[in-house]
């Protein structure tokens, strides 16, 4: 009983990890805590739902669409809503992406309603010994390795990538370095959101959902970016395997109902004992 | 000069992860001197400053004020017994108007004043350092010399015994540096003991009565203005300036 | 306070909501007109409660419905089970909120900036997921109040009206409590916290309890409101009493009048649900309303961000007399 349900919860936790990478990258570069996450997890949802059900597309390639997608919706927001209250406190961009929220959720309620869907997909089970694991599942933890793994290729080993952490360290620094900070804030936020569609993406292809069921995935978001540092695209992951692995453990020594209780009276209690430590070292 | 002193500083010591920031200060403030705090940059003077009054205790070492134990204490409990200080880099209350910023003062010093009563003690600093035609402006809109003015008028709208000041002058031009050292001579008159952080060398070794050095956090020497400046080791640590003493002494 | 209470701005703030109060009494369909009032007022009491928070200390409470939904729960649970009258079940939730307040803003008042809007948000989602599983207050249903409960009162359309005037006198002391804040030195001390917390404790300014009480105080009236709003709801759920979307739309009327001031949460929160209103009625915006008020808040956030009573004070600096 405890080790299928710890491995669910493991493989969704590699998704979970992205979706909170995508907080927390934006987070780490600009100091903008992006309220409207939610929404844009459930926009990759349904951009894989409309592929799949429309057009008849392979989830998988549809992906591919969502990522394109996500990037240029994110570059879109910053442009918008984020470039102009970059640097005024943090009440300004919470609610300017806030706002975000609220134009993306009423504009998609008044088109897709709120009724549930889900993406009709099913690749059959992998056995490991007495237990099955769903495809669906396991090829959604391998991309979110696979995407890990190419964001910290193009962070680390692109121009791009190494003018995001420039601007990331020292805004003003790099400004006088000549790069086009602005832009690269934008970039910065549309891997963030891009990010957060890929894990909504992934979501669709096993779990029902909602226009807004992006929103609880959001709160888990916050949840594994404290446990894994704020601004910490690997400690997103491996907060995202922590999270996965509780909510795994939990079912087996009470109601599942609790798991939300517990994972929230953690996230308080983190930020209260080591708000440095465990947020990284930004105050 | 024979009561005892209002601030006892005793072998207080600060590490900042391995830079040591302050090693084994002692010293004594006698009541009603103005005594002046020296050295290079990143000696340890605001560091100093921010033991002195509860931005962070110090790890070793003991603060003494007014005869008893403010070592560890919070920056508000220091400042309700009566400690004020102004900040090397100006923290105006941007969107409170002149007025308000040094009514927080008075409020909340060590008389623990009505805002009534604050209103008239308020009036009265910003006149004395003239900026009562700014009061209805917003903090934000001051110039930085004028901002200088109100962290002084904050200060001393407290009623503080002891004035701790950190570098009032820095940024000012010389006629605004004459009026400030008038100024910071006329509060020691009332009574305020003062202790002084300047780099503006000659208005500092004027107005002192006596000269602490500090340089890498250590104490390197003390005495009066004239002592201090021809003391070899002060020469040295302003980079071997054998004119040092001249320049320190120098023009007014 | 005998010169505060001659600031013609406090009458103004008190004028206006009094208006509000008493529209259904003038109005020809009076319970609809009650309806409408209700809503406003409550948005009013709540975002000038929040207002003490987040406009006057300038500590960003995303979680704030919290007070309202534990209040709500305390009350109607007194109500339901022991037959508690209204008035004293008001008194005990907001008395609730309060302690909650208390004991959190001994904690989580440490956090600054975003952190703290974040731990508001755990607190909130922590407190529904509990509330869901806390069989007492009926779990995941909740609970609902037997008919019996408004026979006290003189029947349903009394307790009605009940929970109305009670809703009108809590928005009028509310309005007059941030009032009294704002003029006072209590005030004074939360606005320098406000503008620079390390330079407000620099000058004796005990920054964590003056934050707590800013707290405590800024709870204690969602706290009744919520008992006032849920008995006349006649039920309550884990997912109708902690919205969080609702905490926002309270910081979001508080923005648009201006934050830190007293007239603006008034003003800013009838704006929100009038235009809200209208929204929902009109059939061309109905189904986009949410969308629409995202745009008016992004314009907000985005030109005017000292909201519209700020505007006008810092453009017309003679009406700051009167536009307190």
């Amino acid at each position: 009983m405890l080790v299928p349900s710890l491995m669910d919860g493991l493989l969704l936790g590699f998704v979970y990890g992205i979706a909170a990478m995508g907080l927390s990258l934006i987070w780490g570069v600009m100091d903008v805590i992006n309220l409207a996450h939610g929404p844009i997890i459930a926009l990759g949802m349904f951009g894989i739902y409309l592929g799949f059900t429309g057009l008849g597309l392979n989830p998988y390639l549809m992906l591919i669409l969502v990522i394109g997608g996500g990037l240029l919706l994110g570059v879109l927001i910053y442009w918008v809503a984020v470039h102009r209250v970059i640097n005024a406190p943090h009440l300004s961009t919470l609610l300017a992406t806030f706002a975000v929220n609220m134009i993306i959720i009423g504009i998609a309620t008044a088109i897709f309603t709120t009724s549930p869907r889900n993406v009709d997909f099913n690749l059959g089970g992998f056995p490991v010994g007495p237990i099955t694991l769903p495809w669906t599942r396991i090829l959604a933890a391998l991309a979110s390795v696979l995407v890990t793994a190419l964001l910290y290729l193009f962070l680390y080993q692109t121009r791009p990538g190494k003018a995001i952490r420039a601007v990331s360290d020292n805004r003003a620094a790099a400004e006088l370095m000549g790069i086009p900070t602005s832009w690269i804030l934008a970039l910065a936020f549309g891997l963030g959101t891009m990010l957060a569609a890929i894990s909504g993406g992934l979501i669709s292809t096993f779990f029902p959902f909602t226009i807004l069921a992006g929103s609880s995935y959001e709160l888990k978001s916050f949840v594994i970016c404290v446990l894994g540092g704020l601004g910490n695209p690997l400690g997103a992951l491996i907060g995202g395997l922590l999270l996965g692995a509780l909510e795994g453990i939990i079912p087996a020594f009470m109601e599942t109902s609790w798991v939300p209780v517990l994972e929230f009276v953690l996230f308080v209690l983190i930020l209260l004992v080591r708000p440095q430590g465990l947020l990284g070292s930004k105050t | 000069m024979s009561q005892a002193p209002i601030l006892q500083v005793q072998d207080v010591s600060k590490r900042f992860g391995g830079l040591q920031a302050l090693a084994h200060i002692t010293f004594d403030l006698p009541q009603g001197e103005i005594l002046g705090l020296i050295g290079p940059n990143g000696a340890g003077k605001t560091t100093l400053f921010n033991c002195i009054n509860g931005i962070y205790p110090p790890e070793e070492g003991r603060l003494v004020f007014q005869g008893q134990d403010i070592t560890g204490l919070k920056p508000y409990h220091i400042a309700r017994r009566g400690v004020a200080r102004t900040h090397q880099i100006v923290q105006p209350l941007e969107e409170l108007s002149v007025l308000e910023n040094v009514m927080v003062g008075s409020c909340f010093g060590h008389e623990q004043r009505s805002l009534g009563e604050s209103e008239g003690i308020a009036d009265e600093v910003l006149g004395f350092v003239g900026l009562v035609e700014r009061r209805e402006q917003p903090a934000a809109s001051l110039n930085v010399a004028q901002k200088k003015r109100l962290e002084l008028a904050r200060a001393l709208a407290a009623r503080p015994f002891l004035l701790l000041l950190d570098e009032v002058l820095a940024g000012l031009n010389p006629t605004e540096i004459a009026e400030m050292v008038e100024v910071v001579r006329q509060i020691r008159d009332r009574g305020v003991t003062i202790l002084i952080i300047e780099h503006v060398m000659h208005a500092l070794m004027n107005v002192s009565d006596r000269v602490i050095v500090l340089d890498y956090g250590e104490q390197i020497a003390e005495g009066t203005p004239g002592e201090v400046a021809n003391d070899p080791k002060v020469i040295e640590a302003y980079l071997g300036d054998p004119k040092l003493a001249e320049r320190l002494m120098g023009e007014e | 306070m005998k010169k505060q209470l001659r600031n013609p701005g406090l009458w103004l703030a008190l004028a206006i909501t009094a208006a509000f109060a008493l529209w259904p009494a003038l109005a020809s369909n009076r319970a609809y007109a009650r309806e409408t009032s209700f809503t406003i007022l409550k948005a009013v009491a709540f975002a000038a409660s929040l207002n003490i928070l987040l406009g006057f200390t300038g500590y960003v409470s995303f979680g704030h419905i919290v007070f309202l939904g534990l209040g709500g729960y305390v009350g109607f649970y007194l109500m339901d089970t022991f037959g508690l009258h209204l008035a004293l079940a008001a008194l005990a939730g907001g008395l609730s909120s309060a302690i909650l307040a208390f004991l959190l803003g001994k904690a989580i008042l440490r956090l600054r900036g975003a952190y703290f809007a974040l731990a508001t948000i755990g607190v909130n989602e922590a407190m529904r997921a509990f509330i869901k599983n806390f069989e007492p207050f009926g779990g995941p249903i909740g609970m609902t109040l037997n008919f019996g409960v408004y026979r006290a009162y003189g029947g349903p359309d009394q307790a009605l009206w009940m929970a109305y005037i009670g809703t009108a006198l809590l928005t009028i002391v509310v309005v007059l409590v941030s009032f009294l804040v704002k003029t006072s030195r209590f005030g004074l001390g939360l606005m320098a916290i406000r503008e620079n917390e390390d330079a407000a404790e620099v000058m004796g300014v005990v920054a964590p309890n003056a934050k707590t009480w800013a707290y405590v105080l800024s709870a204690v009236f969602p706290g009744i409101l919520g008992v006032l709003f849920f008995f006349k709801n006649g039920n309550i759920e884990p997912r109708d009493a902690f919205v969080l979307h609702q905490s926002i739309e309270g910081i979001v009327m508080v923005m648009l009048g201006g934050h830190g001031t007293v007239l603006g949460p008034i003003l800013g929160a009838a704006a929100y649900q009038r235009l809200r209103g209208l929204l929902l009625v009109s059939p061309l915006f109905k189904n986009i309303q949410l969308a629409v008020a995202g745009v008016l808040l992004l314009i907000i956030i985005l030109f005017i961000p000292a909201g519209a009573v700020g505007w006008l004070r810092t453009r017309f600096s003679r009406l700051r007399r009167v536009l307190v």
